[in-house]
């Protein structure tokens, strides 16, 4: 299958990427790991009439620890945040889901921010960004701002950032003294999205009560979806069995499912409430020095 | 129609120059401006590998490429294995542990193997099973694809390697 016809633009800095959108408004596409946006391009689901490639930008991709914030640049490749040391030793959550996503070619190509903008309520990065509190470092026609995770996902495919914005970055705080995550997902093949997937995140204090949780979920609603109700469950109190449960449960009821061929609204509800509280428990374990 | 635009790669160590198309995705500029068709189309939908190539040593899905996006750098396909008109240890792994059937996911299968032992020589089976889970082998035959980069893998590191099926093959 064969793309419509666009203009395609290898800017090299990213004030040109910016004039570009600027000129060709909603014409334009920016194109980063293209794992979404060029198979859509070959259903002709999407269909941009300017192409602005962010590939040749320099200093746009990395994971860094840097001022009390970790920082993943907005090119950076899904293989890189799987194989990063620093990743798989600090923040697990993160390596977790990097490990899950599509399957391993794809994850040479596509791109932490891509995925997220792209907006796909199976995608597994904006669960995990839920989670962890994420803020979008994001530049536009009136300069820079820093866009919270909460305020991203509007609906299936849209978010709150205007045609003329680009995202140059993700910033999460810092893994804590005490802190665990864990993304569990359940998928009914290698690169198939997943069927329901939950990311957790707990922070503990000196006495093993947790001081902040994050529950994020995909692919049941129409944007991944945070479970406040069952992160509520977890603060200020141990995260022991009782306390897994209760936010397990809460998860569960947050969740919206629609039944699909991947299975009955009944049963992803269900496998949110039970991969909820194994996300949980070893995110748990991982908090309290076990993991 | 779009402007043209130049792409220039260096394919398996030749450089190529050609005007295309910004939409030519880079598996038809490879099957259709080069005529180097050992790259396959399996799925058109970015789920089964067939296409793979090495794009500067990382597997890439060449159908979620546009060929504009391969200009400047160093892509190697099924055409580049082997040397001095002998197989290298993937291909004799494939050979000897008859890791194709029909053949038709081989080009990929072999590809992200490549990329696998030249960062991993000793990769236990899981390893294996895990860098080509994004290759489909609709034969099935993917018991025999993982003896083959077993058998390729032991080649690389001691230089030499047996083929585990049994008896003369007929």
């Amino acid at each position: 299958m064969i793309p419509a016809a666009f203009d395609y633009h290898a800017p090299t800095s990213l004030d040109e990427a910016l004039s570009l959108l600027a000129a060709h408004g909603d014409e334009a596409k920016v194109l980063a790991g293209g794992q979404s946006l060029i198979p859509m391009m070959r259903f002709r689901l999407a269909e941009p009439g300017v192409l602005v490639d962010l590939n040749h930008i320099e200093g746009m991709a990395g994971v860094t620890e840097e001022d009390g914030h970790l920082w993943i640049g907005a090119l950076t490749r899904h293989a890189e945040v799987e194989r990063s040391d620093l990743v798989r030793k600090r923040y697990p959550l993160l390596h977790e889901a990097a490990s899950v996503i599509a399957d391993p070619i794809v994850r040479n190509r596509g791109t932490v921010a891509g995925s997220l903008v792209h907006a796909d309520p199976a995608g597994d990065w904006g669960a995990v960004m839920l989670a962890c509190g994420a803020e979008l470092e994001v530049h536009g026609p009136d300069g820079q701002r820093m866009v919270p995770i909460d305020e991203l996902f509007v609906t299936t495919f849209m978010t709150s950032l205007s045609p003329g914005d680009i995202v140059t970055g993700i910033k999460l705080p810092i893994a804590g003294k005490r802190s665990g995550g864990a993304y569990e997902k359940l998928e009914r093949k290698v690169g198939d999205f997943a069927t329901v997937a939950v990311a957790a995140r707990l922070e503990l204090d000196d006495d093993g009560v947790c001081s902040a949780a994050g529950i994020g979920l995909t692919a049941v609603g129409a944007t991944n979806l945070r479970a406040q109700d069952a992160e509520k469950a977890l603060i200020g109190k141990k995260p022991d069995e009782a306390a897994i449960d209760a936010a397990s449960r809460a998860a569960a009821e947050a969740a919206s499912p629609t039944a699909d061929n991947r299975g009955s609204v009944e049963y992803k509800r269900d496998m949110v409430r039970v991969l909820s509280a194994r996300a949980l428990r070893r995110a748990a374990a991982h908090a309290g020095g076990e993991g | 129609m779009a402007e043209t635009v130049t792409v220039k790669v260096t394919v398996n160590g030749v450089e190529h120059e050609a005007r295309v198309e910004p939409r030519m995705l880079l598996v038809h500029f490879l099957r259709d401006e080069l005529d180097m068709t050992g790259t396959h189309i399996g799925c058109d939908t970015t789920n089964c590998g067939a296409c793979t190539v090495l794009v500067d040593g990382v597997p890439m899905k060449s159908c979620t490429m546009f060929a504009v996006q391969a200009d400047g750098h160093d892509l190697t396909t099924v055409e580049g294995l082997g040397d001095n008109g002998g197989l290298e240890p993937i291909q004799e792994g494939f050979h000897q542990e008859h890791g194709l059937q029909c053949g038709f996911c081989t080009p990929g299968m072999m590809l992200v193997s490549k990329a696998l032992l030249a960062e991993n020589p000793d990769p236990s089976e899981a390893e294996i099973r895990r860098a080509i889970s994004g290759n489909l082998c609709r034969c099935t035959g993917y018991q025999n694809i993982v003896k083959s980069v077993q058998y390729a893998a032991k080649k690389i590191r001691t230089g030499s390697a047996e083929s585990t099926v049994g008896g003369g093959a007929s």
